[in-house]
């Protein structure tokens, strides 16, 4: 079966001052793929995608989204390409409702005129699962509630890709299990996805594929039984 | 534009104005008119800067800066072509919408503390220019001679009290506008959280653009009948750190998320600090928004309309 590539990252390059955060990271992503992410504290994965994003630039390489470069564009600018992401810390627009959270990307990013936001707002709702939550302030959720706020604010921009930056992070078992199956129907429903998670069970169980970076660079890329077996990666995580 | 009631009762204040200052309706004081423009300036002042400090978290220290550039195009204008005050209002309001835009390119990159700090600086840079301009009074200032009366107000105070007032209700009635639309919603996700808002599809740039220009007009033209209203401007008069305080103070005090806030904290504190000026001394104004101030910081960080907001919660 071959896909298309929606998502190529060549050599992507990334200093802060004289610390090298991304040292010519590649990589590429198929339309409709469950891509993992995965490496220690600090080896760059949240920078990485917040080249993608755009919220940081690049100083080396490039990325190409669907043919398009997509060096010098804005964040807003790619999010209405297609680009969504989740963030590790969730932030809700605090003095909004839920729903009002959704009417912010429906009505900049999908174009929705104002009467159309509450309905495909709630949609949205129905399907992550905070449909009941719709009219609360979005500042005093629950951990879990607030994950699946980002995930339902980066369903709203109507994405082709969607980067989850941790979004399990913290949670219990059950909890873990309601995420990825969140994110397993958004997958379904033809969204690509690069899961970045330090809990094993569920990128191994998401991924098609992973790479795993360390230090800034890519060490290993795989399905993930090789990526288990992989003597790179045992002494990344583990040490010698 | 719908309409609804918030249309009716503007449309009701202005007509109101309009019978009290032409026809003298009511037996008012002359002082009362004086004292009055004061207050409806602060209206537009308080409104003008919570565009940017109230919907999208951008506290601006210079309102004094773009107030004094309003008043001195007027002097430029006057002292060109006698330019009366219907040609003032309109190009001092442009002057300082591009000096709006001018200074949001200028500090697009700074938030929080450090973009508070470079508008304050701003004020100061634009003062020190005006002090060594020539053209309009420099350090001594400048006189306007006004007419005395003017038909069919009569007195031109109760003229430019009338004027002011139709400035405030064109400034509340845009922030209401603003508040509402989808601009608005925009100016409320920069302030939650910029970076999310970015991600979200927001073009934060272009919209904090959007901020500083519209704020920057309404400043202007609060700023453009001052000249008249006192007939003699000065750079420290004009260019008085008490704006800034006072347009920051008032939306505080008032409610900072709404249009309601600052129309409310502008009349209320800038009512009290008339009296003030009158009954006890003209330097007990900043006291009083000093002492306010920190009691609303504290007791009701959401103003009076959170307050307001609280009760009618609580009762339900």
């Amino acid at each position: 079966m071959t896909r298309e590539r929606l998502l190529d990252a060549r050599a992507v390059t990334k200093r802060f001052g004289g610390f090298v955060a991304l040292d010519e990271v590649s990589l590429d992503v198929e339309q409709g793929e469950r891509f993992g992410m995965i490496g220690p504290n600090g080896s760059g994965k949240t920078t990485m995608i917040n080249c993608i994003s755009g919220t940081l630039a690049n100083d080396g390489g490039g990325i190409v989204f669907k043919g398009a470069m997509l060096d010098g564009k804005k964040p807003h600018e790619r999010t209405r390409l297609g680009i969504a992401r989740s963030f590790q810390i969730p932030k809700p627009f605090r003095s909004m409702t839920v729903l009002e959270n959704l009417a912010i990307p429906l009505e900049y990013a999908s174009g929705a005129g104002p009467r159309e936001v509450e309905e495909r707002g709630m949609a949205i709702l129905e399907t992550i699962g905070l449909a009941d939550r719709a009219g609360e302030n979005s500042g005093k959720l629950t951990q879990i509630d607030m994950r699946k706020l980002e995930l339902a604010r980066a369903m709203a921009t109507e994405p082709e890709l969607l980067i989850s930056d941790e979004a399990m992070a913290g949670l219990s078992s059950t909890e873990v299990d309601d995420i990825l199956d969140i994110l397993f129907r958004m997958n379904e429903r033809g969204i690509t996805i690069i899961m970045i998670e330090h809990i094993m069970r569920a990128v191994m169980r998401f991924s098609e594929r992973i790479v795993v970076l360390d230090a800034g660079r890519k060490i290993a890329e795989g399905r993930p039984d090789e990526i288990v077996n992989d003597p790179e990666v045992e002494r990344a995580y583990l040490g010698e | 534009m719908r309409l609804d009631a918030f249309h009716v009762v503007a449309a009701a204040v202005a007509l109101l104005g309009a019978a009290v200052t032409i026809f003298d309706l009511l037996p008012i004081n002359k002082f009362a008119f004086f004292a009055g423009y004061v207050v409806l300036q602060y209206v537009v002042l308080a409104t003008a800067w919570n565009i940017m400090g109230g919907y999208m978290g951008y506290v601006n220290f210079g309102t004094a800066g773009f107030f004094a550039v309003g008043a001195y195009t007027s002097v430029v204008l006057y002292n060109l072509m006698q330019a009366p005050l219907i040609v003032m209002i309109p190009v001092a309001g442009a002057v300082c919408a591009l000096l709006g835009l001018g200074m949001g390119y200028l500090t697009l990159r700074l938030r929080g503390v450090f973009f508070a700090i470079a508008t304050l600086a701003l004020a100061i840079v634009l003062e020190t220019l005006v002090v060594n301009w020539d053209y309009v009074g420099g350090a001594t200032g400048a006189y306007i001679l006004r007419a005395r009366e003017i038909a069919p107000f009569g007195d031109y105070v109760e003229f430019l009290f009338f004027v002011m007032l139709l400035l405030a209700i064109f400034a509340v009635s845009a922030a209401r506008w603003i508040e509402r639309s989808k601009i608005g919603r925009g100016f409320a996700a920069i302030r939650d959280d910029e970076v999310a808002a970015e991600c979200a599809g927001v073009p934060t740039l272009r919209l904090k653009l959007i901020a500083t220009t519209v704020s920057g007009f309404l400043m202007g033209v609060a700023g453009a009948p001052f000249v008249l209203y006192v007939g003699f401007v000065e750079p420290s008069s004009a260019f008085n750190l008490v704006y800034a305080v006072n347009s920051i103070a008032m939306p505080m005090i008032g409610g900072a998320t709404t249009w309601a806030g600052p129309l409310i904290g502008a009349l209320l504190l800038g009512s009290v600090q008339q009296v003030a000026t009158v009954t006890i001394s003209s330097e007990l104004n900043l006291l009083i928004v000093g002492v306010l101030l920190v009691f609303f910081v504290i007791a009701a960080p959401e103003g009076i309309v959170g307050l307001v907001r609280k009760w009618r919660g609580g009762g339900r």
